[in-house]
């Protein structure tokens, strides 16, 4: 089993008004130097197999067709093997 | 008692499917103008099913399909009937997308760009006016007189974007088919609700079967809310699809 943890940024050329807004509540906290504050998504899931190169072919492919979308999109993602315990099959 | 009669447009009254998809929640005003007030032959598909029925239009409907968790459309797309619409377009099929469904198609890929979040942050709900930019299609041949077309919008990521290249392409293949424009017809950033690149409010594919919009059309129809040029838009595609 693998566990995938994937992070999905909009490119830097796509506008993030929720990054700008959020970052305007760091100005009435006093908090001056926070710059460029961009909101994306980080999202956790396993794969079912020992192999990894099924498991990074399938990620990819989950990334590709749904959880990122290629116009305005990039993903990296990281695979750790771990060995699930009798109740977390 | 509303009238059910049927209406014929151009010669042959056109069969419209509405979609509804889990969080669709302008399915049922769609088909209740279409059928109601305009006449029209109307079914509902529920997204599972993957048949169109022979319907000549298919609606995907606003609303918050799958919650709109990912992206606006993202899970709907995967809809077993999505590879039906899918194949129906390419076929050369009429297909409308308003609102949700208009981010749908986007990410179907059955039109170009993606649909970021408004750049005021705010769900806008508001009467907006629309230009007609290309006369010539097949959604709005035969709208005449009218300097804009009045329809509300209600959404949270209507902000279309694409990059320039694609920007180019749809303006060489006049595909940019609506603009949010004043009153009066004129094109500037203070009519533009939600950042849209180049007050974009719909656009539709290069063969021209294909349309996707923000505003709703559907809400203003019925003569009782008081205003109708949504109506043109629907009378213009029954009137031109079998000419």
């Amino acid at each position: 089993m693998f566990k995938a943890k994937v992070l999905i940024k909009r490119r830097k050329t796509i506008l993030d008004p929720q990054g700008k807004a959020v970052e305007i509540g760091a100005k009435h906290l006093g908090l001056n130097n926070i710059k460029n504050t961009r909101i994306d998504k980080y999202i956790e899931f396993d794969v079912n197999t020992t192999n990894k190169k099924s498991a990074e072919d399938e990620v990819n492919d989950y990334c590709k067709k749904l959880l990122a979308n290629p116009i305005m999109e990039d993903y990296e993602f990281t695979l750790t093997e771990w060995t699930p315990s009798e109740e977390e099959v | 008692m509303l009238s059910e009669t049927k209406i014929s447009y151009g010669g042959r009254s056109p069969k419209f499917g509405v979609v509804v998809f889990p969080g669709s929640n302008c399915d049922h005003d769609t088909y209740y103008v279409l059928r109601k007030i305009l006449g029209f032959e109307v079914i509902f598909i529920w997204h599972k099913r993957t048949s169109l029925e022979d319907c000549d239009v298919i609606i995907l409907p606003g609303g918050f399909s799958y919650g709109d968790y990912l992206r606006t459309g993202a899970i709907s797309r995967f809809s077993p009937i999505m590879n039906e619409v899918i194949n129906f377009a390419n076929k050369g099929g009429y297909v409308f997308g308003i609102c949700n469904g208009f981010q749908i198609l986007l990410e179907a890929g059955l039109l170009p760009g993606v649909m970021i979040r408004n750049e005021s942050l705010n769900f806008v709900c508001k009467d907006v006016y629309l230009k007609i930019e290309n006369k010539n299609t097949v959604f709005t041949k035969g709208i005449n007189g009218k300097a804009s077309l009045k329809t509300p919008i209600a959404h949270g990521e209507g902000n279309y974007f694409a990059d320039e290249d694609t920007l180019k392409e749809l303006e060489a293949n006049n595909q940019i088919v609506f603009k949010y424009c004043s009153n009066d017809g004129t094109i500037s950033k203070l009519d533009n609700p939600n950042g849209s690149v180049m007050n974009i409010a719909g656009i539709m594919n290069k063969k021209g079967n294909v349309l996707g919009m923000m505003p709703h059309p559907e809400r203003s129809t019925d003569p009782v809310l008081g205003k109708t040029d949504g109506s043109l838009i629907f009378k213009a595609l029954a009137n031109n699809i079998f000419n």
